[in-house]
């Protein structure tokens, strides 16, 4: 299957590693990758914000840059779940009602990594090596807004020599938010911290999850704590063989 | 924000005097232990029973379903059942009065109160007379409002503010409590402990005596039926039972979004709100009266205070669907690391994120801050029993909040260099050259400008040293 790539402005920058697992996983699986370059952001910062005017023209270029893929795969929950839900609200602000339409349709095809594996694709196994002990995190987005439910936790049993522990209080939301980070830092830094902890009893090496932009949230107290607890997309465990 | 808007905010909700915006309020909140320890041990509670109450009715979902469908109903003809209702109430007895904003509903209050001589009232908890500051309003008029719910007991009794809808007294703990009792209570036993029962049955003494004296009761209401203009207060003390019925007079104020077209609907909201908020299959006192009762003057005071400007708002009127029931609140992990007070205003938590300022309709540093009080992460939407979509209406009113200049500069250029793909990619070398000079080790431990907002206590990952779509390009 020819599968698009929208990588996001945030792993794209980032976390580059992310983009070249889902490539590498993709074609080990058989499946051709396109990465079309013209792409850039989906515009979720700006709609969370607040500033859904100029979002506008981020929409309209994700939609001339993707409408004529069948299948558009983001290794992004909340990018993922801001174009699926919010793009037609946003073409709806801006009036453009054609935008509306065509927003919905691209919207239709666009799946977050572990939705494509298993309801395009239909694989649960895709063949990875990982011999770590990890635990992973359901973010709020893949939980609540794309309910992805169980598809990740799937995909990761399936994967040799992995110790997978359950996170206590999993749902529960790590605090990032993204300018809720900036904004609100106080109760941002309260809930990543009671999330490190949580993490922490696990025992794991390494906490996963379907967002970086959490992860970096995560990862950037484990860091400052000097817990030696890695964290790591889990396309990049998908993506992992020995 | 013109002056008129700004008087017309006034009049409508008094925003609590001096109140700082929501990260200022809730910076000491996240350092306060023991609030952080009251707060969770109570909100998680709750939450498990709550799910577990909930899970036992398999048709959940629609019934939420229902619930939605009939408060949109009603909200859309909001004026028709108004005027059933008051039509119906008048019919039986009662006298309906109508308040466009907080200070005609405080003065008409007031001057009911006057007419009866008298210059001590009890109250049962409503939501209404906080949101429209009663008890102060008739404290400068030389009334006393004596409160008679436990929770709200402890709040008066401490000077303090509530801090949840349901338990407005969450924030303290039982041996606070007794230190407010032992304190503040006319006859409180001096050997008094910390014990639940020991509490209950010494406010349950200091009631009583409040109750046999009172000529005049004042109430919420949580639903109204139009179409035999029938009252209902749910609860689960008794003491509004006691409220509503020994007083001769009865002046009840409700918000006009609780009207309910009829009995069946009623029934509705009977099913989700007990299990909703205490996690009950039923509360254990429901008072319904319909119009005037047998030697009591009843009075019926409709409050609009912000409603119908709430309602023009297209996304954000589902708002007015609310039954208070904090469930939202139990569940928010803001709402259980700041506390309530961090909202300012007597709706706190998510539900009082997206009502406060509509209701206000005008800007304060809080009012500004409060739909940025949210992660987004949609724990509320997910256990509300009206389906409020929470994060949609917080995004929809960050798009009509006031945003600070350099904040709104930041935001056009992020933009502007987001349009297109080559300016990314330049805005990414740049990010990359310094990110990897602050940086060492696979963290940056400090980062300039308001970003250190984020280095304050996380390290920032250092941008790779190629980018993604540097390596695709190389890679074909
Ligand atoms: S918004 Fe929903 S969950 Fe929150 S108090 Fe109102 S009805 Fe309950």
């Amino acid at each position: 299957m020819r599968i698009a790539l929208f990588v996001t402005c945030f792993n794209d920058t980032l976390y580059p590693g992310t983009g070249k697992a889902v490539v590498t996983l993709l074609e080990r699986l058989g499946h051709e990758v396109v990465f079309p370059t013209a792409q850039t952001c989906c515009g979720q910062m700006h709609y969370n914000t607040g500033y859904d005017r100029e979002c506008g023209p981020l929409v309209r270029d994700f939609v001339k840059t993707f409408q004529s893929f069948d299948a558009i795969v983001v290794p992004s929950a909340s990018c993922a779940g801001m174009i699926r839900e919010n793009h037609p609200r946003v073409a709806r602000t801006i009036g453009d009602e054609a935008l509306v339409k065509k927003a919905g349709s691209t919207g239709s095809r666009v799946y977050e990594l572990t939705e494509l594996l298993i309801d395009v694709l239909g694989v649960e196994d895709v063949g990875a090596y990982f011999p770590h002990r990890v635990t992973y995190h359901p973010t709020c987005h893949s939980l609540r807004a794309l309910g992805v439910g169980d598809r990740p936790l799937r995909l990761l049993r399936a994967v040799r020599g992995i110790d997978l522990v359950e996170l206590p209080d999993a749902a529960e939301c790590c605090g990032f938010g993204g300018t809720f980070a900036l904004k609100n830092p106080d109760v941002s830094t309260a809930m990543g911290a009671d999330k490190v902890a949580r993490v922490r009893q696990t025992g794991a090496e390494v906490v996963c999850a379907a967002d970086n932009s959490c992860l970096a949230h995560i990862g950037g107290l484990l860091s400052r704590l000097r817990t030696g607890v890695r964290t790591l997309h889990l396309a990049e465990i998908l993506a992992a063989t020995d | 924000m013109s002056t008129d808007q700004r008087a017309a905010g006034a009049a409508r909700m008094p925003t609590y005097v001096g109140m700082p915006a929501f990260p200022e309020a809730a910076r000491d909140a996240v350092r306060d232990t023991r609030l952080r320890r009251n707060l969770t041990h109570a909100t998680t509670t709750i939450r498990a029973k709550r799910a577990a109450a909930v899970s036992e009715l398999a048709d959940w979902a629609e019934l939420r379903e229902t619930a939605k469908r009939i408060k949109d109903h009603t909200i859309e003809h909001l004026g028709h059942y108004l005027r059933l209702l008051e039509e119906q109430v008048t019919a039986r007895g009662g006298i309906v009065h109508w308040a466009r904003d907080a200070a005609e509903a405080n003065r008409v209050v007031a001057d009911l109160i006057k007419a009866t001589g008298e210059t001590d009232v009890v109250k049962v908890k409503s939501m209404a007379t906080q949101e429209i500051g009663l008890n102060e309003a008739l404290a400068a008029e030389g009334i006393r409002a004596h409160e008679t719910d436990l929770a709200e007991l402890i709040v008066q009794l401490g000077h303090d503010r509530p801090s949840h809808i349901l338990v407005p007294a969450i924030h303290r703990g039982r041996a606070e409590i007794r230190d407010i009792f032992r304190r503040e209570m006319p006859g409180a036993p001096d050997d008094l402990t910390d014990e639940p029962a020991r509490l209950a049955e010494a406010a349950r003494e200091h009631l009583r005596e409040r109750f046999l004296k009172a000529k005049v009761a004042v109430s919420g209401v949580n639903f109204a039926v139009a179409e035999t203009g029938s009252l209902v207060v749910v609860e689960s003390e008794g003491n509004g039972r006691m409220c509503l019925t020994l007083p001769e007079t009865l002046i009840s104020v409700m918000g006009i979004e609780k009207v309910v077209p009829s009995w069946q609907d009623l029934e509705v909201f009977l099913q989700l709100l007990p299990r909703s908020s205490t996690a009950e299959r039923m509360n254990p006192y429901t008072s319904v009266w319909s119009g005037a009762t047998e030697g009591q003057t009843f009075h019926l005071v409709l409050v609009d205070n912000g409603r119908t400007a709430t309602r023009d708002d297209e996304v954000g009127r589902q708002a007015l669907r609310c039954i208070r029931c904090s469930a939202c609140l139990n569940v928010c992990p803001v709402y259980q690391r700041a506390g309530g007070h961090a909202y300012g205003s007597p709706y706190p938590g998510p539900i009082g994120a997206i009502l406060s300022p509509q209701l206000r309709g005008a800007g304060s540093p809080v009012d500004d801050s409060l739909p940025y009080a949210s992660t987004l992460c949609g724990a509320c939407y997910e256990v509300c029993p009206v389906a409020i979509d929470i994060p949609e209406v917080l995004v929809h009113l960050r798009s009509r909040a006031v945003h600070g200049r350099a904040e709104k500069a930041a935001m056009r250029f992020a933009a502007w260099t987001l349009r297109s793909p080559t300016r990314l990619a330049f805005g990414q070398r740049l990010a990359g050259t310094a990110g990897r000079m602050l940086g060492r080790r696979g963290g940056i431990r400090r980062l300039p400008g308001p970003l250190t907002r984020w280095t304050d206590t996380r390290d920032a990952p250092v941008p790779a040293t190629e980018t993604f779509r540097e390596w695709w390009e190389k890679r074909s």
